[in-house]
């Protein structure tokens, strides 16, 4: 997937933390599904950071965590932050502010 | 988990703020969550604060502070001026400060999640420095950042529950709401006690006062109490207890004025007895009171001085005018000044502020000069004076009140016949014939003593204050030159 001509000129490299509560359904439903997306939009060009949050309650503090489970953008800036399940992939990539450009895969 | 609330008596977590813990019976419920709610600027926060701080500082509890509204520093910062270490308490590991940022359009939301984040970070917080205490200031602040207010109110019941399982004394504060006490319906999630802060504004002048709305399982005063913000923290005043049951202190007292003393069959007036003095401008009220001050200071009694018209200061240069070297008594901490006027606080402030000089300097007498001079709605001021009477009397501490009014009425009107409250009533008197003024004075009454019911002549000199017997002849009493010549 990597190397897809439409992806050239827009290649960015992109940055994720996702955290999650534990391993209920809901936090691993939200890992599959933003590594999925990732894979599609993204593949060979993104690094995603997963954080437990009862592992790691100090990121979550660093972080400014309230809600979960809560993807961040890191890079490119600006910052975004998106909650939820994060089922749906439309959504998310509006959300964390990607041009429809970068998904011209399919 | 150990269940407190099976205990025979409700723990309490004392707050360390001063009157709070006697209206509630011993402070907020231990192990459970506290509401304290109130508009902006009512000292939510401070509360909080204070609770957190004095639990640290003199309970042994550690405690935690949420913030989601102000940053740590600044924190730090609001409350250093009352003598609050914030940083250092973080320091020694006594205080922890999570603030928590939410800002609305930071957070893109899609389909379901919950604040396990904000719970982690609390039990975090909580475990890392063995917490007793939490306070969560404002919470409400999460239905700005957050879209979804069903599942807020679903997260805050897990929260709350959660802090009682934990067994943490937590105080929620949130901002006052149209028609209920807080904007997002707090208090229906924090039913076991609920505190309403206040601050309204009379005729210009701002009274704070704070009432517990509810305290469930505990008995608690219910009334409306004044408190005060300053540079000594919060204290809260509960003025209406209003018994008669007074110590009675025994002992007669100087009023060091030998003439006056004369006329009181113990030699002096009974100690712990409410003393009036009245009489009209010039009368010399208040070198009167400063008399007996100076005397009780020699005897090595403490005094307060609560002046509404004159500056301590004042008030020790004229004294020394009359021979009393009050500033030696000021110097040696035995005499303390209270100087305020009557206009810069409401008179529930007044009466909060004397409440807590009294408990604090704990005089053996308090002269109020005049009381005369407060100010306020007349239904309002007659219960406030009879207040300040009772505040005094039920402490054992002698009195003297000064009013200009002759009729010894405390306020105008004389509608309050607070005179009959006294138990001594020394009346000043300027008289005027054959061309000239003369100071007189008498005793109205002194109850439980018997006392002359003549007239005396007042007579102020560098030596201070003496009486001379007025002559009484056929023409009637005779004072000043035409007594002399007699």
């Amino acid at each position: 997937m990597s190397g897809s001509p439409g992806l050239a000129d827009t290649a960015e490299h992109y940055r994720f933390r996702l955290f999650v509560a534990g391993t209920a359904l809901r936090s691993l439903r939200a890992v599959e599904s933003v590594r999925w997306i990732c894979e599609a939009h993204f593949a060979g060009r993104y690094e995603l950071e997963i954080v437990d949050i009862y592992q790691q309650p100090e990121l979550a503090e660093r972080d400014g965590i309230v809600a979960a489970p809560i993807l961040l953008k890191i890079a490119p800036l600006p910052e975004r932050r998106i909650a939820g399940d994060l089922l749906d992939a439309d959504r998310i990539l509006r959300g964390l502010n990607i041009p429809p450009a970068t998904e011209a895969q399919r | 988990m150990p269940d407190q609330r099976a205990a025979p008596t409700l723990p309490k977590a004392p707050t360390g703020i001063e009157g709070f813990d006697d209206l509630t019976y011993g402070g907020l419920p231990a192990g459970r969550p506290s509401l304290i709610c109130g508009a902006a600027g009512c000292g939510k926060t401070l509360f909080a604060t204070t609770f957190l701080v004095n639990g640290a500082t003199r309970y042994g509890e550690p405690g935690v502070f949420m913030s989601f509204e102000e940053r740590a520093e600044d924190l730090s910062a609001n409350v250093a001026s009352l003598g609050f270490d914030l940083d250092g308490l973080v320091a020694a590991g006594q205080l922890a400060i999570d603030h928590v940022r939410v800002e609305r359009s930071e957070i893109e939301e899609t389909g379901e999640y919950d604040l396990e984040g904000l719970f982690i970070r609390l039990g975090f917080a909580v475990d890392s420095i063995g917490a007793k205490r939490v306070v969560l200031d404002t919470i409400e602040t999460l239905f700005a950042g957050f879209t979804d207010s069903s599942l807020l109110r679903a997260e805050l019941r897990r929260l709350f529950g959660w802090i009682k399982d934990r067994g943490l004394t937590a105080i929620i504060t949130g901002e006052r709401g149209e028609g209920q006490l807080t904007r997002q319906g707090l208090e229906e999630y924090v039913s076991d006690c609920v505190v309403l802060l206040d601050n309204r504004v009379d005729d210009q002048i701002t009274t704070r006062r704070l009432r517990v709305v509810k305290y469930r399982g505990s008995a608690h005063g219910t009334n409306e109490y004044p408190f005060l913000i300053d540079h000594a923290g919060i204290s809260v005043l509960p003025v209406t207890s209003a018994e008669l049951d007074y110590a009675n202190p025994s002992g007669v007292i100087s009023s060091g004025i030998a003439g006056l003393d004369a006329m009181l069959s113990p030699g002096g007036f009974h100690r712990g007895s409410s003393i009036l003095v009245s009489g009209g401008a010039g009368t010399g009220k208040t070198m009167l009171t400063a008399s007996m001050v100076e005397a009780a200071c020699r005897r090595g009694e403490r005094c307060l001085v609560f002046a509404f018209e004159e500056s301590g200061a004042q008030i020790t240069r004229n004294a020394a005018s009359i021979g009393l070297a009050l500033d030696a008594h000021a110097r040696s901490g035995l005499l303390r000044f209270e100087a305020a006027r009557p206009s810069l606080y409401g008179l529930e402030t007044h009466l909060a502020r004397m409440h807590r000089d009294l408990d604090r300097f704990r005089p053996d007498l308090v002269v109020i000069d005049p009381i005369s001079a407060l100010r306020g709605p007349s239904n309002e001021l007659q219960g406030a004076l009879l207040r300040i009477i009772d505040l005094i009397k039920t402490r054992g501490i002698t009195a003297i009140f000064t009013t200009l009014r002759s009729d010894g009425s405390l306020i105008g009107d004389g509608d309050l016949g607070a005179s009959s409250l006294m138990d001594a009533w020394i009346k000043l008197q300027n008289m005027e014939a054959n061309g000239e003024r003369t100071r007189t004075l008498y005793v109205i009454k002194a109850r439980g003593m018997n006392h002359s019911n003549q007239i005396r002549e007042f007579l102020m000199s560098p030596n201070g204050i003496r009486l001379v017997d007025a002559y009484i002849g056929t023409a009637g009493v005779l004072t000043g030159t035409a007594r002399v010549v007699q």
